[in-house]
């Protein structure tokens, strides 16, 4: 707003300026003429001057020469030149001899007298101003009297031009010089008219105003074409200023309406430069003349406190609600357009107004929130990591890590050889997701105490580089299992406690573990055998397999390989693979899948053989038909990149809806989307989504239907509808027609960076004039320790200290503040008070 | 003209009995066997060239007081081994930990015997192939098309031999003493040959010319014997503790610079070495005087017969007759062994002690010709630490890593990390790495970002100076924008004449980070990589043209970047400014919801969370965040639909609010582009 108001005070002067210029004129101050024949013999035709004359300096005059004096530079800006004649003593012309001509001013233009002043009526720079420009600007600013006067120029000017009428309470105020300066630039464009008489003001309004204060009425004559016709006026509410006279006609010469077909972001007009918002309202082609009529109604109620702009929607793009008929944009930066559904015009008006008053409110609390700016700008040091600050706040806590083993440059080849299994985690002490790790990983080491065969261990890299580089860890953090006479085996899932311990585990049995015998086999499946597994793992797959089918075989080991410690892996080739396979129906090769503890087993044949292929199609297969969302599992239905149907339950899903949304999933095109639930309960992070689409949590259970990867749209299922396979079929058929209206859409928003960063740049440039671009023409390079700037100037006497370190009395000052910062212990106080001990 | 008749004769003669090696190094010192090392472990094709019959014969002779004033720590605190390279200044680099110099002494200043030893043990420990007894007498080149630079370089030795190299690697240092020459010079001992014996200085008055550390170590020797000592020399003294740079006077020996400040008779003077002359007396003393006096003199007339510069001035400074003057003047490079068509050029002003070279090492004169160790002292002479075997192991390193490119074909080693790596990558290097932290602002980590910024690839200690030919000296491509990682000490902060203790001299505040004063990393951000004009046309004592940002870690006292708030936020913030992202990091629950809330991820959960490697993080953690304001717990969330506890409504806000500022991604970058 201020910058607004300071682009238009320039080009207001610099009008003024363009005004002044044509009739160029001297100095700024007043001229001194010796005598009248001298002043009379320079005076240029169509140069304007005001002149007095003064024998010797005559005591009664003295406060009206101090006032003519300073308003001769106002008046320079009107092409005034103000001249001070001396009369010599022995002078008996018109203007010197008289006693009564030497108490008066005199307008000359070219040397025709215009008007004659007395001194009285020149009581300041206001009134002096005033009057000049009234004599002068006779044509332009009519003086009126009656009613009947205003009615006559009014009627006269129908049609042709508008009109501006001011009152005022008595020539010569601050306020009639306003009108006048603004005559000055103005009069050629409006018909100004003015009036002291507090009757024509009150004839002239509805309502009583106030007499002693002044008003302008801008009365719009020009659109009338029938002379019946009153103009339409309005009023200026702000007082009478030069300034916001000159805003309030900018605001009147601007277009009722504006026509607009571009994006609304980027429009700009009269009325949001001056600092006030811009209303669109939003018009299709079949309504288009019923709301450009609406638009001009409200246009006319917001005269000179809003804009006014017709945007067609057919034009324009709009990523808005369709039912969404007005738009406010305000003139402040950076505040998005607010789309509205409002059923009258009053209530555009009620906002707009509204507006303005929050504005005012706002303005005078402005200061304080200049004050929180400036905190604002201090939360740059301030951590938003989540991580780092979490890490940070925890560093005092001591953690559990004796259970596991630090391995250093010397022991790490030796320890891995003395044990048949070592678990790795590669970590820097100093980075926080890396100690955020470790943590969950003494979580792992007091889990899995006691199992056999475990060997937990770590390696900081920040102490043993050339270990980290050695064994390829680029990372951090790193986790790897080592087996003896294997290749390492580098984790890939969730750094989670419970993720963790089940890879560890599960890694401990080879993938695929080779299955001897049918019963083996058989066990296997039952989730029996091997004993002592991790229970949390239902679904074991078994890779049926007759020996003459190698490459597959080699393939599933191969992907064994990659899914080691995340999927239960077995194979079975012996010679009764045959009668295996054919139990479920299936022919080698072939997958058993025997989910949740092998009350169902699935048999799918295997046709693919690349292992890519293969470990793709057993992730795929490990899928739940009808999964739980939760945390660690999202990513992996995330992958899928399809739309979600998601029930959010409370808690536990009823039976009812579950086997509805089985139903369902169990459809073919189930491979469209993802049918899921997610139990608020379990993952209260839910509600945070909810909250997102809807600002609270609506009642649950809750469908929804959310298309995470193209477009963002979020649909709710009806709540008055029962949860069931037809009733949800039927309204994802309508979703896909589009009649349906989401509820929300996801934010398209870039993760921009949160918080600017200390420009070094800048702050360097003034202290180090090379580094800018142009450089400045000083050479003079300030010693680093002047480089601060901020200290006071007073201050550079004292920095000759630092060179007689030594003295005693040195030792007692403290920082002298150099930057003006508080300095801190380990980087300045300490070394600052060592040297000077020594 | 005889010369090179006889070279060309020499070529025609013996065109058979060339020795073809890909590589030739002259000179088995420790630049000689670094770089040997590096070659061998490469498995080029190379022959090192030794004057002497073992590594390092000038540390066998040199420093003649036989302390080496590179420090050799044996405990810094830490097990890192790269960060210990810090503060070992005498290991060279390799692989074998057998070889670092603190297994061979425990002295912090080691004795000069132990380095060679050290450099025998390399050689012999690494089995670099080493040809001793071969002094090259002369180098030239032979035209040919074929030849990696359109030239073979021939080499010939002592015994008439003959060597053809297609790349010749100089890493003869600088051996030469330097001399001044003046009517009486003959009465000047040499610093080669003086007597370390102190006994035979007993009660003498010694003149010493010149002020570098080998005249100072010669007087310290000898400080307690004499009845003083005078120093002369053109310049001031400039001690290593204000100039940062291990070059100049060490405080080890500095030991004449108390007894003249005290008063204790010993003195240093200032004049310009031309000008002296000396002049001997009947009883074998010597006088100073000045060349202007003896101008036209027949100085064999007898000392009588010369004014001396106390006749006319009787408080003549020097005016007190001399026992001996020893003449400390260093040395310079061997041009002599090089056909005039290598054109190999002494450089200008105080460095023509070296040949001409690029700041890729590469002469001036001849391409192929690379200047290794103390002689390539000229790219960063009294700046930072090319002349030292601190220092120019690195270089060293960095020239076969230039040479692997150009003539092998093997880019410059790099890795590629996902741009969450980012700030960690950074982080790691200027704390640990020890290229960076020797060579300030001579090598720099460079980071190469990859397209759409989501990667970016790290190289390490590449040569600064030659930062516009990047693409072509390194074989990687620098389209998208790139950061330069060097070390750097405050402008201005060191200088012989600067006060380095003034009190807050360091600085401890991140956002004053840019008048840090001691050596600290600094990150330069360059959407495009600069030309050579830009190069060229770059701001007086800069390393670097005008990047498009700047960001300054603020100086640490124990040189330990690792601060969560002081060092890493600061330069998280500054990286995410440059790339226009947000690169914090996430648990896996925030992940969840943004993945629920939001169209895009924010980098750590796209390059995690979603490829199924998001942080969970354990309970404790997670409250902490929750404490902290940038985590909410909905675990209590009541089922009512009512608004949430003002806590964590506030939290969340707050989470969003973060996200939502309005920001003006580095406007000045926007700014200087209209400039």
């Amino acid at each position: 707003m201020p910058a607004q108001k300071d682009r238009w005070v320039s080009s207001l002067v610099f009008l003024l300026f363009c005004a002044s210029s044509i009739p160029k004129c001297g100095s700024a101050s007043l001229q001194q003429e010796p005598s009248p024949q001298h002043y009379f013999s320079g005076l240029e035709a169509g140069k304007t001057s005001l002149a007095f004359f003064s024998p010797s300096v005559s005591p009664g005059a003295q406060p009206f020469l101090e006032h003519i004096e300073s308003s001769a530079e106002a008046l320079q800006d009107y092409g005034v030149s103000v001249v001070k004649v001396n009369c010599p003593k022995e002078d008996v012309s018109r203007y010197c001899g008289k006693e009564n001509a030497l108490r008066k001013a005199f307008l000359f233009r070219g040397n025709r007298l215009i008007r004659e002043f007395p001194t009285d009526a020149l009581f300041d720079v206001n009134s002096i101003v005033a009057n000049v420009l009234f004599a002068l600007l006779f044509n332009e600013v009519k003086y009126v009297e009656t009613l009947a006067d205003l009615e006559n120029i009014e009627n006269v000017l129908k049609g042709k031009s508008n009109m501006v009428f001011a009152y005022v309470p008595a020539t010569g105020t601050a306020e009639h010089r306003a009108v006048m300066e603004a005559a000055f630039v103005y009069g050629t464009i409006h018909q100004f008219v003015l009036t002291t008489e507090a009757a024509l003001l009150k004839a002239t309004s509805h309502d009583d105003p106030d007499v002693s204060s002044a008003w302008l009425l801008f009365c719009h004559c020009q659109q009338v074409t029938e002379p019946a016709q009153a103009c339409r006026r309005t009023a200026l509410a702000q007082p009478l200023t030069l300034l916001n006279i000159h805003r309030h006609l900018k605001l009147m010469g601007a277009p009722l309406v504006t026509e607009v077909a571009e994006d609304p972001e980027k429009i700009s007009t009269v009325h949001l430069q001056l600092g006030l918002p811009l209303v669109f309202i939003l018009s299709q082609k079949e309504t288009y003349e019923a709301d450009r009529r609406t638009a001009e109604f409200v246009a006319w109620q917001l005269l000179g406190k809003a804009g006014v702009a017709l945007l067609s929607r057919d034009l324009v793009e709009l990523n808005v609600l369709q039912r969404s008929n007005v738009a406010l944009k305000t003139p402040d930066e950076g505040m998005p357009i607010q789309y509205l559904v409002l059923e009258d015009t009053d209530e555009v008006i009620t906002l707009v107004e509204d507006k303005s008053k929050v504005k005012q409110i706002q303005e005078e609390e402005q200061e304080e929130e200049e004050d929180e700016d400036e905190k604002e700008n201090n939360n740059q040091d301030i951590q938003d990591d989540q991580v780092v600050e979490a890490v940070s706040r925890d560093k005092k806590r001591e953690l559990p890590l004796e259970q596991i083993l630090v391995l250093t440059e010397e022991n790490f080849h030796s320890s891995l050889s003395e044990a048949a299994r070592t678990v790795v985690l590669f970590y820097a002490s100093w980075e926080a997701v890396s100690l955020a790790v470790l943590r969950s990983y003494s979580e792992v080491a007091a889990h899995l105490q006691g199992s056999p065969g475990v060997l937990l261990s770590r390696v900081n890299c920040w102490d043993w580089p050339g270990l980290c580089s050695q064994e390829n860890v680029t990372q951090f953090p790193t986790l790897r299992i080592y087996q003896e006479g294997q290749q390492s085996v580098t984790y890939g899932g969730m750094w989670g406690t419970e993720e963790l311990s089940s890879f560890i585990l599960l890694s401990q049995v080879s993938c695929p573990l080779k299955l001897a015998t049918m019963d083996e086999a058989e066990g296997y499946l039952r989730g029996e055998f091997p004993s002592g597994l991790p229970s949390h793992h239902h679904t074991s797959l078994l890779g049926v397999f007759s020996s003459a089918t190698s490459k597959a075989r080699e393939a599933f080991e191969e992907a064994g390989n990659i899914l080691s410690g995340h999927v239960r892996m077995g194979m079975y080739f012996e010679d009764d693979a045959l009668a295996l396979s054919q139990k479920y129906s299936v022919s080698p090769p072939a997958l058993l899948l025997a989910r949740s503890g092998g009350r169902s087993v699935e048999g799918i044949a295997l046709s693919q053989h690349s292992v890519q292929d293969m470990v793709q199609m057993i992730r795929y297969e490990l899928l739940d038909i009808f999964p739980e969302i939760t945390v660690p599992n999202l990513p992996q239905y995330l992958q899928l990149g399809k739309p979600f149907l998601i029930l959010f339950s409370a808690g536990d899903i009823s039976q009812v809806e579950s086997k509805e949304m089985l139903k369902l999933a169990k459809r073919r095109p189930q491979q469209t989307f993802v049918v899921c639930w997610l139990n608020l309960k379990k993952t209260p992070v839910g509600y945070g989504i909810l909250r997102t689409y809807f600002s609270t949590t609506p009642p649950l259970p809750l469908l929804l239907w959310v298309n995470l990867h193209a477009g963002g749209q979020v649909f709710k299922f009806p709540s008055e509808q029962s949860i069931t396979e037809m009733n949800i079929l039927s309204w994802l058929e309508q979703l896909q027609a589009g009649l349906e209206i989401p509820s929300s859409t996801l934010s398209e928003e870039d993760w921009k960076p949160p918080l600017p960063a200390y420009d070094f740049l800048q702050m360097m440039e003034p202290s180090v004039p090379e580094l800018s671009p142009h450089p400045a023409d000083s050479p003079a390079q300030h010693p680093p320790k002047n480089a601060g700037g901020d200290s006071a100037g007073g201050d550079s006497g004292s920095r000759e200290e630092p060179s007689q370190a030594s003295t005693a009395e040195e030792v007692g000052v403290p920082g002298r503040g150099l930057r003006g910062t508080a300095p801190r212990l380990a980087a300045r106080d300490k070394p600052g008070r060592r040297h000077s001990e020594l | 003209l005889g010369l090179a008749l006889y070279a060309s004769s020499l070529c025609a003669m013996s065109g058979a009995a060339f020795l073809y090696h890909d590589y030739c190094v002259i000179g088995a010192g420790p630049a000689g066997l670094q770089a040997a090392y590096f070659l061998q472990r490469a498995g080029r094709d190379y022959i090192v060239f030794e004057r002497s019959h073992a590594p390092g014969s000038f540390f066998a002779l040199y420093p003649r007081h036989r302390k080496l004033i590179s420090i050799n720590k044996q405990y810094t605190g830490k097990s890192n081994s790269e960060f210990n390279l810090r503060h070992d200044w005498n290991s060279l680099l390799s692989h074998d930990r057998r070889l670092l110099f603190r297994r061979y002494s425990r002295d912090f200043f080691p004795n000069a015997d132990t380095m060679v030893r050290y450099l025998e043990d390399f050689a012999s420990l690494l089995k670099l192939r080493v040809q001793y007894n071969t002094a090259i007498i002369h180098v030239t080149l032979e035209k040919n098309e074929q030849a990696w630079n359109g030239h073979y370089f021939l080499l010939t030795d002592q015994d008439r031999k003959n060597y053809k190299c297609s790349s010749l690697l100089v890493a003869a240092g600088t051996w030469v003493p330097n001399v001044v020459n003046f009517p009486g010079s003959e009465y000047v001992e040499g610093y080669e040959t003086v007597s370390i014996n102190p006994e035979d200085f007993t009660g003498q008055t010694v003149l010493i010319l010149g002020r570098g550390n080998s005249a100072f170590e010669t007087a310290e020797n000898i400080l307690g014997v004499t009845n003083f000592i005078h120093m002369v020399s053109r310049s001031r003294v400039r001690l290593s503790w204000a100039t940062h740079y291990v070059g100049d006077l060490r405080a080890i020996n500095n030991g004449l610079l108390d007894t003249y400040q005290l008063k204790s008779l010993d003195g240093l003077l200032e004049g310009d070495l031309e000008d002296l002359a000396i002049v001997k007396d009947k009883k074998g003393k010597l006088h100073i005087t000045l060349r202007f006096y003896l101008e036209n003199r027949n100085i064999s007339a007898g000392i009588d017969s010369i004014t001396l510069p106390q006749d006319e001035l009787d408080n003549f400074a020097t005016r007190a007759p001399y026992d001996r003057v020893i003449r400390c003047l260093g040395w310079k490079f061997d041009f002599s062994i090089y056909n005039r068509s290598l054109r190999m050029m002494p450089g200008k002003g105080n460095i023509k002690k070296y040949p001409q070279i690029k700041p890729s090492y590469e002469s001036r004169g001849t391409r192929g010709l690379f200047v290794l160790g103390t002689a390539s002292h000229s790219v960063d002479f009294r700046k930072s630490a090319g002349g030292f075997i601190h220092g120019f192991r690195y270089t060293t390193r960095a020239v076969h890593r230039l040479l692997e490119n150009r003539h092998h074909g093997v880019p410059w080693p790099s890795t590629v990390y996902p741009i969450t790596q980012l700030t960690n990558s950074i982080i790691k290097r200027v704390n640990e790495a020890s290229g960076l932290y020797q060579m300030f602002s001579v090598l720099a980590d460079i980071i190469l970002l990859r397209e759409n910024a989501t990667e970016f690839e790290y190289l390490e200690e590449y040569p600064i100076g030659v930062l516009a030919e990047l693409e072509m000296q390194t074989g990687r491509k620098a389209r998208n924008g790139l950061f330069v990682i060097i070390m750097e000490y405050g402008r201005n902060f060191s200088g012989a004449d600067k006060d380095v203790f003034y009190y807050n001299r360091a600085v401890g505040e991140a956002q004053h980070a840019w008048q840090s004063n001691f050596l600290h990393p600094v990150i330069y951000y360059y959407k495009h990589l600069p030309t050579e004009r830009e190069m060229r046309l770059r701001p007086p004592d800069w390393p670097l043209p005008r990047p498009n940002a700047i960001h300054h870690v603020v100086e640490d006292f124990l040189t330990d970047w690792t601060a969560p708030n002081a060092h890493i936020l600061p330069l998280r913030r500054f990286l995410e400014n440059c790339l226009g992202t947000d690169l914090r990091n996430f648990f896996a629950e925030s992940c969840f919801l943004f993945a629920f809330t939001h169209q895009k991820l924010p980098p750590s959960c796209q390059q995690g969370y979603v490829r199924m490697q998001g942080l969970l993080g354990s309970q404790e953690l997670r409250q902490h965040a929750v404490q902290a304001g940038l985590l909410q717990d909905y675990t209590h969330t009541d089922f009512s639909g009512d608004r949430p506890p003002d806590s964590h409504h506030g939290s969340q806000e707050h989470l969003r609010r973060d996200h939502g500022i309005p920001l003006r991604p580095l406007q000045h970058l926007v700014n200087a582009k209209d400039e």
